[in-house]
């Protein structure tokens, strides 16, 4: 029990956007006119999927004290390629498939020796790699179009067994089969130990590039699933989707606990934080607030999300704790 | 502040010595830039082009001169492309569709005072609420946008900027230069006098070396750091307006594009981004170097596609040359 308690605590930032989650959950099926339905859990499940693959991968970056601007464009690069090659016979579906998914990786690992051998600012560096990654999508898919196989894509976006929405399961699949050992992993712990005290890690023999480099790289994988999974759902490609990806992602990390100084936090948080942020635009639609005043609603959730989690100033004795 | 130390001797090193080498580097391929261009098309050596090119720089600049002061504090203003088109659309709705309207002499004025207003709302998050400036001024430029897109309904703001905001971008009124050169340097030589002449300018350097010790040094960090969040707001209100005049219109996005060049020109201009050290003539370095990268990139019809990977790989290159951090150590 008191093993239980200790873990809700350590996850504290995760258990608040995940009850946050189940309120805004809750009230939004309230008020969808057709009510909870397997057909609205589907569509729930896919509009924030990509969001979610997007703020996983921001996540580790995060972790070890870093960022990556560059997510959204490799997003794009991944969503123009997949429109190009993911398409055609079975085989070739495959094989695109797992194209686009190491174009992901390469992204993410160029970012990491940048980062890691360059020994230039994540925050610079991935703002310039961003760049060339966009201007490669634009080489690739000059205007939105091109063809994305429609047989995985009903796949993958409708539901499994008819009852579970396939995109949840992509989502638990990752989460269980790559995040969860990577965690567990000395390359993982390593993720951890850099975000905390770099030097410290450091001096006590963690392998500090090597986590970087995985970092980074993991990120490009989970941006190319993430680029993927909106071609599933347009059965097409543009190189400019991506754009607000990148920043939605750093809110989506954030709402879900991981501390943007590094060293707390993990994916499962950024999965609901994402899932947080697309539900309210849900609950706005349903609740009747004119359109307009969307893009203003969001504005203030965001800012009152990061004021709330600032509130910890209030509780804090000695103003030197919350300096550096 | 960290100098290079340079080995040669001699009378040319104590010149290389006074100079930073991110200045230098930049230089260089600014130069660099201008003759490789001339050699395609000549007319880039003319004073109509180059002063053409600075009258374009000169918006990024002064964004450039506000991001830079939060950039030597450590943190960073993402609020930049909402505030620049915000202030735009308040001074240009003020000014009413002919921009000679009742409230035409208000237009700038509250133009100014709401970049101030948002700097200031974004000083109080970082500085009291210690919210990460990243997400904080993030969260208050989605909420600018939000205003903006429920008050012009999504459409283009109507209005037209005043006669003195056009004058202010495109006139010349002294030596044929155009007057948004001038609002560049009036509002960068402010910037140079805070930072090397007053102690609010060591403060600056001292908080993004150390907050703490500055604190404990007995410094109001907190007041530092809401002036440096209100200069900033002020010099990206003063962005928007200039290109609101020389647009000769507001409209909705019209800061989006400026946020990476921004914060890429001062970091160029060898700023650290993580504070503490930089100086201005790097930061009008790196400006004018971009600018003309663009320009030139334009002059070659390059596609979109290639534009973006050479701006992102000159970045790279630049900073591997320059500015790079130091190895880990115990």
């Amino acid at each position: 029990m008191s093993g239980l308690l200790l873990h809700l605590r350590q996850n504290y930032g995760a258990v608040l956007a995940i009850t946050i989650f189940v309120i805004l959950f809750v009230v939004f099926l309230s008020l969808h006119p057709r009510g909870p339905s397997v057909y609205v859990m589907t569509t729930a499940s896919n509009t924030g999927a990509a969001l979610a693959f997007v703020a996983m991968g921001q996540t580790l970056p995060v972790l070890t004290g870093g960022l990556d601007l560059s997510i959204g464009s490799i997003l794009a690069l991944c969503n123009a390629l997949a429109s190009e090659v993911v398409n055609g016979s079975p085989e070739r579906v495959a094989l695109g498939v797992v194209l686009v998914l190491l174009t992901g990786l390469a992204c993410g690992l160029i970012n990491g020796i940048v980062v890691v051998y360059g020994r230039i600012q994540p925050i610079i560096a991935t703002l310039a790699s961003g760049a060339v990654y966009t201007g490669l999508a634009l080489l690739i898919r000059p205007i939105p179009g091109g063809e994305i196989d429609d047989v995985l894509s009903e796949a993958m976006t409708y539901e499994t067994f008819g009852v579970i929405p396939t995109s949840l399961l992509l989502i638990v699949a990752v989460v269980l089969l790559i995040w969860v050992p990577f965690k567990n992993s000395v390359l993982g712990r390593g993720v951890y130990a850099a975000g905390s005290s770099e030097v410290a890690a450091y001096m006590s023999g963690v392998r500090v590039d090597r986590s970087k480099l995985a970092a980074y790289s993991l990120a490009g994988l989970f941006a190319a699933i993430g680029g993927l999974f909106l071609g599933f759902q347009t059965f097409s490609g543009d190189a400019l989707i991506g754009v607000p990806y990148t920043l939605n992602s750093i809110a989506a990390v954030v709402i879900g606990g991981t501390s943007l100084y590094g060293g707390i936090g993990g994916v499962i948080g950024s999965i609901f934080g994402a899932y947080i942020l697309r539900t309210i635009n849900g609950v706005m639609f349903f609740a009747g607030a004119p359109p307009l005043a969307q893009p203003l609603f969001e504005g203030i959730i965001l800012l009152g999300a990061v004021a709330l989690a600032a509130l910890r100033v209030v509780r804090i004795r000695n103003r030197l704790e919350v300096m550096d | 502040m960290v100098r290079h130390v340079l080995s040669p001797q001699g009378p040319a090193a104590a010149v290389l010595k006074r100079v930073d080498r991110p200045v230098l580097v930049a230089f260089c391929f600014i130069l660099a830039l201008i003759f490789a261009g001339s050699a395609y098309f000549p007319q880039v050596l003319t004073a109509t082009y180059l002063l053409q090119q600075l009258q374009i720089a000169s918006f990024l600049g002064v964004l450039a001169t506000g991001a830079m002061l939060v950039i030597l504090l450590g943190h960073i203003d993402l609020s930049i492309p909402w505030t620049f088109t915000g202030a735009a659309i308040v001074a240009t709705a003020l000014a009413g569709i002919e921009g000679t309207g009742p409230l035409a002499l208000a237009a700038v004025p509250a133009g100014l005072a709401f970049g101030a207003l948002v700097g200031l709302a974004n000083g109080l998050g970082v500085a009291y609420l210690r919210a990460p400036s990243m997400i904080w001024t993030l969260g208050m430029n989605a909420l600018i946008l939000g205003i903006s897109v429920f008050y012009t309904g999504g459409f283009a703001p109507t209005g037209a900027p005043t006669e003195f905001m056009r004058a202010a971008s495109v006139g010349r009124a002294v030596l044929d230069i155009p007057n948004a050169i001038y609002v560049w340097v009036i509002l960068g030589v402010t910037a140079v006098f805070i930072l090397k002449l007053t102690p609010l300018g060591r403060y600056i350097y001292a908080i993004g070396n150390r907050e703490t010790a500055t604190y404990l040094s007995g410094v109001r960090t907190r007041l530092v750091l809401v002036f440096c969040f209100v200069w900033a707001g002020t010099c990206s209100a003063v962005g928007g307006m200039l290109l609101a005049g020389y647009a000769n219109q507001a409209y909705q996005a019209m800061g989006d594009p400026y946020l990476l060049p921004t914060i890429a020109a001062v970091v160029l201009g060898g700023t650290h981004i993580l504070g503490g050290r930089g100086t201005y003539s790097g930061t009008v370095m790196g400006v004018v170097l971009l600018t003309l990268l663009s320009s030139m990139l334009s002059v070659m019809q390059m596609q979109e596609a290639g534009r973006q990977i050479i701006y992102g790989g000159v970045i790279i290159v630049m900073l591997l040359v320059y500015g790079r951090g130091g190895k880990i150590q115990g």
